[in-house]
């Protein structure tokens, strides 16, 4: 059963994917959200382009990591929609989402602790044959479960070492450092074999090295069409590698464009530094 | 070998050599699980045996009390296989084994004693009953976390157990068949035992003969002066160490898997786990079915051989024991659950019991003291009064056992042991 639904999924993702080039790959849609009295996200509206690196800002509270809640189904909107691949997904399940190809990271990094790095990353990969109990332990049917994990672990390394972690492969999640378990988040999202990711600050507590690293792969990916929208606290950041800028501000979308078009826009220092500016 | 050595250069040949052989035991040992579990075993026999001697016990008396320690600790054993399943990989902190064990136990009953079921029938139909019980108890395990679940499934037990214990439904009707749980006192009839008909011509008879079978398995006994019954418990303990095998094969795969890594994703953070296309909620379902089943399965073993469905057997005590018995092991490891159940069972659950009866015997109680202040009218009545109520003082050793475990080595015997969810190993990169 699980296999079917998953094949169709995947049916779905293709065609969906051919049919729409040149359209936005993500649009959301007068997106609503309240916490009793607080309304979190007040009516957000968006598209994203495929092979872009959206930047998404705001100060504290802007609403940006609701936001990407509820693109990913962590949290349900009250009101609104998500368009991803021309497929409504505001309803859709957290894993129903990831296996449409859209997938995220959590501002802080969420490592699966007792497990190894490589057992994080081979968790990732969809349709894993062996996900189901019965080929598991069936004679004939587990040995087709280890060809497809010896493919896999080929997968895994690659991605090990493309993120330069292959070396603590061996090692439990959570013996990693800060920055070591935000490159295992982008290495096991990228396992997932998705077609865009929401990275919830993913240079936060990373020294600058690493950063440099960090941002060096998402352009590399980015030129091999993946799309990225990153939530991110640091405008020279934000400014150097993200085209275009959207900034959130109390809920609310208040500007979008280019980065030198958002830099001068008036407002968003206004709302990042909380007063009136003067001309 | 040079790194063994100790520094000092006037330490003696003699501790060197007590190093390396401690070193190569040890190598030995943890060499491949099954043996090190093999070495346990042997351990707890020595330590029994040397008490059985010293006891004075005569060679019938023990082997029997080796049949005795085997039974327990493989039966812990089986059931601490199928809660690490459910705690250990999965994290599901399910304190209602007591319950499933009832369920499979009760439904074994009502299938072969009542109905009359061929005992292999009846017991993959109590299985099938216990797993789907475990199915539908996990459906709030689909929203709930930790303690709440945890609340629902000791609630869970109790229920079952009220229920079994109800006089309401001790005798009824369902589809046509007349059935019941036996209310207080639990229903008559024991579970027949298959090894019985295996060495009896009419093993329920008051004095049963044994077949041609039996004839030549007691004989061979008796030439190792072993009387009938302890060598037809032995073969019991043989069977029960087979299901310890099976249960193990099963799970080291059921964990050594994808589906076991997921259910390790499950226990750490079940948020990411969905985040990465996981739909948790059928790997719920499947681990608390199959657990389930497990856990009824052996109470099915244990209690064919010790008679008694009853609804005391069933208290939340044996969920606890069973906890008990996984931390010692190590929780996520299933070598370290049949350690742990193996070294609770004989040591802790059957040790107690034995040095009581060994002791009692040693001292034939001149004096057996009824209250306290007899006890101190010397050496020998302190004693057996201690010994007397050892039984009931397990529990408060088991509480100091817990207390020096969590304190001292909280992952277990074996706990971080690395068991890395995969058939194949990940860290030998094929290609190169």
């Amino acid at each position: 059963m699980t296999t079917t639904a998953r094949t169709e999924t995947d049916d779905d993702r293709d065609t969906a994917t051919e049919g729409t080039t040149g359209e936005p790959i993500l649009q959301v849609r007068n997106l609503q959200k309240r916490f009793g009295g607080v309304v979190a996200v007040d009516g957000v509206d968006f598209d994203i382009e495929p092979g872009t690196v959206t930047g998404l800002i705001g100060p504290n509270g802007a609403g940006k990591s609701t936001t990407f809640d509820l693109i990913t189904g962590v949290q349900t909107a009250d009101s609104g929609q998500v368009l991803f691949d021309g497929t409504d997904i505001t309803e859709r399940r957290p894993e129903q989402i990831a296996n449409r190809g859209l997938v995220r990271t959590f501002q802080i990094a969420r490592e699966l602790s007792e497990m190894t790095v490589l057992e994080n990353v081979m968790l990732a990969p969809p349709d894993q044959q062996g996900e189901a109990m019965w080929r598991s332990v069936l004679p004939w049917f587990r040995g087709r479960v280890n060809d497809q994990e010896r493919t896999l672990r080929e997968v895994a390394w690659e991605t090990l070492e493309f993120f330069d972690i292959d070396h603590l492969a061996g090692e439990y999640a959570g013996n990693l450092s800060g920055g070591q378990r935000k490159l295992l988040e982008m290495a096991r999202v990228f396992m997932t074999d998705p077609d865009m990711i929401l990275l919830d600050e993913p240079l936060a507590g990373v020294n600058p090295t690493l950063e440099e690293r960090l941002l060096d792969r998402i352009h590399q990916l980015q030129s091999e069409g993946y799309t990225f929208l990153l939530v991110e606290h640091d405008m020279d950041i934000v400014m150097n590698h993200c085209d275009p800028v959207i900034v959130m501000h109390q809920g609310q979308l208040l500007t979008e464009g280019t980065p030198e078009a958002v830099r001068k826009d008036d407002r968003v220092l206004e709302a990042y530094l909380g007063g009136e500016v003067e001309q | 070998m040079s790194e063994s050595e100790p520094p000092a250069g006037e330490t003696t040949a003699e501790a060197n050599a007590e190093q390396s052989i401690r070193d190569r035991v040890w190598t030995v040992a943890s060499a491949s699980d099954i043996r090190l579990i093999a070495v346990v075993m042997l351990v707890i026999y020595a330590v029994f045996l040397f008490l059985g001697i010293v006891g004075g016990l005569d060679v019938n008396g023990l082997y029997s009390s080796l049949e005795r320690v085997t039974f327990f600790a493989a039966v812990y054993a089986l059931v601490v296989l199928a809660l690490n399943l459910q705690w250990g990989y999965a994290g599901l902190f399910n304190i209602g084994i007591a319950g499933f064990m009832g369920i499979g136990l009760y439904s074994m009953h009502i299938l072969t004693v009542q109905i009359g079921l061929a005992y292999p029938i009846g017991a993959v139909g109590a299985v099938l009953i216990t797993s789907l019980f475990g199915a539908i108890v996990a459906l709030p395990a689909l929203r709930l976390r930790a303690d709440y679940l945890a609340i629902v499934t000791l609630a869970f037990a109790e229920i079952i157990r009220s229920i079994l214990g109800s006089q309401r439904f001790a005798e009824f009707t369902f589809a046509g068949f007349d059935i019941g749980f036996g209310g207080a006192t639990g229903p008559s009839g024991t579970l027949p035992d298959p090894l019985k008909f295996l060495l009896y011509k009419d093993p329920y008879s008051l004095r049963p003969e044994p077949n041609w079978f039996g004839e030549m398995y007691f004989g061979l006994f008796d030439l190792f002066v072993i009387d009938d019954s302890t060598a037809e418990g032995m073969l019991y303990a043989l069977v029960l160490i087979v299901f310890v095998g099976l249960f193990y094969f099963l799970l080291v795969r059921v964990g050594g898997s994808p589906f076991g890594r997921v259910l390790k994703a499950i226990r750490e953070d079940e948020t990411v786990a969905n985040a990465l296309g996981k739909d948790t909620r059928q790997f719920k379902i499947k681990v608390f079915a199959l657990g389930s089943a497990l856990m009824g399965l052996a109470a099915i073993l244990w209690y064919t051989k010790r008679g008694g469905v009853n609804p005391t057997n069933f208290e939340p005590e044996v969920t606890f024991f069973i906890f008990v018995a996984l931390i010692i092991g190590g929780a996520g490891s299933n070598t370290g659950s049949v350690i742990g159940g193996a070294v609770f069972g004989a040591l802790l659950f059957r040790g107690p019991v034995f040095i009581e009866r060994i002791i009692n015997r040693q001292l034939e109680a001149e004096a057996d003291p009824t209250t306290i202040f007899d006890a101190f009218n010397g050496v020998d009545p302190f004693i057996v009064y201690t010994t007397d109520n050892l039984s009931a003082l397990r529990i408060v050793l088991l509480g100091v056992v817990l207390v020096v475990l969590i304190q001292r080595r909280p992952e277990g015997l074996l706990g971080n042991r690395k068991e890395i969810a995969s058939g194949i190993d990940l860290e030998d990169r094929g290609g190169d």
